[in-house]
């Protein structure tokens, strides 16, 4: 005998994304660890005395309930867990903080759960929150999201003939996802990316570390820095096939 | 969903596909909107449009403070008894009217027709910020008001304004946060009271 479908679930997630709806609604997207992508209407939450208002804001922690829809769930009750004080207050960490959200709205599905994903995320907005190079956090965080969404670029072997890549400079094909070595160089009929031995170092250390905890505080100079951000952008566009709007909100968030 | 193509009758057909383009009509709202034209009498149909063509040609932004406005310099700016030397910023024309129904504000405003929004493609270059950092430079101000919404969007548009002007020496202030008169405590999230316990004054 077959049991009827719960018509509501109870979860907790990390809101990435809304768009107004209406008067006073608005449509949120949540990443959650069980479920996936969900998206859901908040019925009245912009408004001063709506009952979920405050704890669906962008990049907070919230432990929701909400009834299955046609399109969209209808969100039922909501709770905040956490908001992430310490983003709240610096520009430059919160301008961070919704550029993590945005990669993870482009690399989550609707109703395709991946726990692993939730929890980087969930991880990454409570470290801007605390630490003092938010730069090279959201660096970290692009090539984690790369890992466990089965995007991690090759940087150890040539993606072509698998041989141990020598050190000095290399080319990136970015449509083939790994580095070419010289006798490579040529192949592909992908577009190219040039990554300096310098900035190799820097992507293979963050590829290499698995925890945020184990993050040191490399010493990088603006141009390295600037260079590891070009190749990672570009990499990622290759993917998602569209710009990171959030990136340069970033980037101008943390030259004032 | 029920097409308005399903009425044969073009003109209403055409109202209640006019009637959906707007915020917070959908296509049951539209087609009752449309009836309740149809029945209304004919004078008052005549006063709606004339009205609704007027606001077009007649309402433009104010040069000054970019507030939606008959005369320019709108009424706001252009009254003595203001004082030009506050200026509370805000996202939106709308906003001018809440803080005026407060009666407790007697400055200037900005308005900046929006929030940084990143996501969607909206950045500091798509708002009023400019014209703002011009009036700083043209006018004598003392104090900026920073009045945008509560929320990740308004926090990022109010922390991009004040890493920008915080260099002009203008005194820079928020609206205090906390709990909603008339509100009861418990239904709080712990963001506002968190924030009404930080920002609480002697009794």
């Amino acid at each position: 005998m077959s049991r009827a479908r719960s018509r509501t679930y109870k979860t907790s997630g990390v809101v990435l994304r809304q768009y107004p709806l209406g008067e006073a609604d608005r449509i949120v997207s949540i990443l959650t660890p069980d479920l996936g992508k969900v998206r859901a209407v908040a019925k009245g939450v912009r408004r001063p005395n709506g009952r979920l208002r405050g704890h669906l804001d962008l990049t907070n922690v919230v432990d929701f309930a909400a009834a299955y829809g046609r399109n969209l769930d209808v969100i039922t009750e909501a709770a905040l867990r956490n908001d992430h004080p310490g983003s709240r207050e610096d520009l430059t960490r919160l301008s961070h903080s919704i550029y993590v959200c945005e990669i993870a709205d482009l690399f989550s599905q609707e109703r395709s759960a991946s726990r692993a994903l939730y929890l980087l995320v969930e991880e990454t907005l409570e470290a801007l929150g605390e630490v003092d190079d938010p730069w090279l956090v959201g660096r970290w965080y692009e090539q984690r999201v790369l890992d466990v969404t089965g995007f991690r670029p090759q940087l150890e072997h040539c993606v072509e003939c698998d041989s141990t890549l020598e050190p000095g400079d290399h080319v990136l094909d970015l449509a083939a996802g790994g580095v070419l070595c010289p006798k490579c160089r040529g192949l592909g009929v992908g577009q190219k990316v040039q990554v300096s031995e310098s900035a190799m170092r820097v992507l293979r250390y963050l590829q290499r570390t698995e925890k945020i905890v184990n993050l040191g505080k490399p010493t990088l100079n603006d141009g390295l820095r600037n260079e590891v951000e070009r190749i990672s952008s570009r990499y990622i566009r290759s993917i998602v096939e569209r710009d990171i709007r959030s990136a340069e909100f970033a980037r101008r968030a943390s030259s004032i | 969903m029920t097409s308005p193509g399903v009425y044969t009758v073009a003109p209403i057909a055409r109202l209640i596909e006019e009637f959906s383009k707007l915020p917070g009509i959908g296509p049951k709202s539209a087609q009752r909107l449309a009836f309740h034209l149809i029945r209304m009498p004919e004078q008052h149909a005549h006063e709606l449009a004339a009205a609704i063509i007027g606001v077009k040609d007649s309402v433009a932004m104010c040069s000054r403070c970019f507030n939606l406005t008959e005369d320019d310099p709108c009424d706001i700016c252009a009254d003595p008894g203001r004082d030009p030397q506050r200026i509370c910023v805000v996202e939106e024309a709308l906003d001018v009217l809440a803080l005026e129904r407060t009666h407790s504000y007697r400055g200037l405003y900005h308005v900046l027709h929006g929030a940084i929004s990143p996501m969607n493609g909206v950045g500091p270059d798509h708002l009023k910020i400019q014209p703002l950092l011009h009036r700083l430079s043209s006018e004598e101000v003392q104090e900026i008001i920073l009045a945008t919404n509560p929320n990740v969007e308004g926090d990022a548009t109010a922390m991009y304004i004040h890493g920008l002007i915080s260099p002009l020496g203008v005194s820079v202030t928020r609206p205090a946060r906390g709990l909603p008169v008339g509100g009861d405590l418990e239904y709080a999230d712990e963001s506002t009271l968190g924030r009404a316990i930080e920002g609480r004054q002697v009794f």
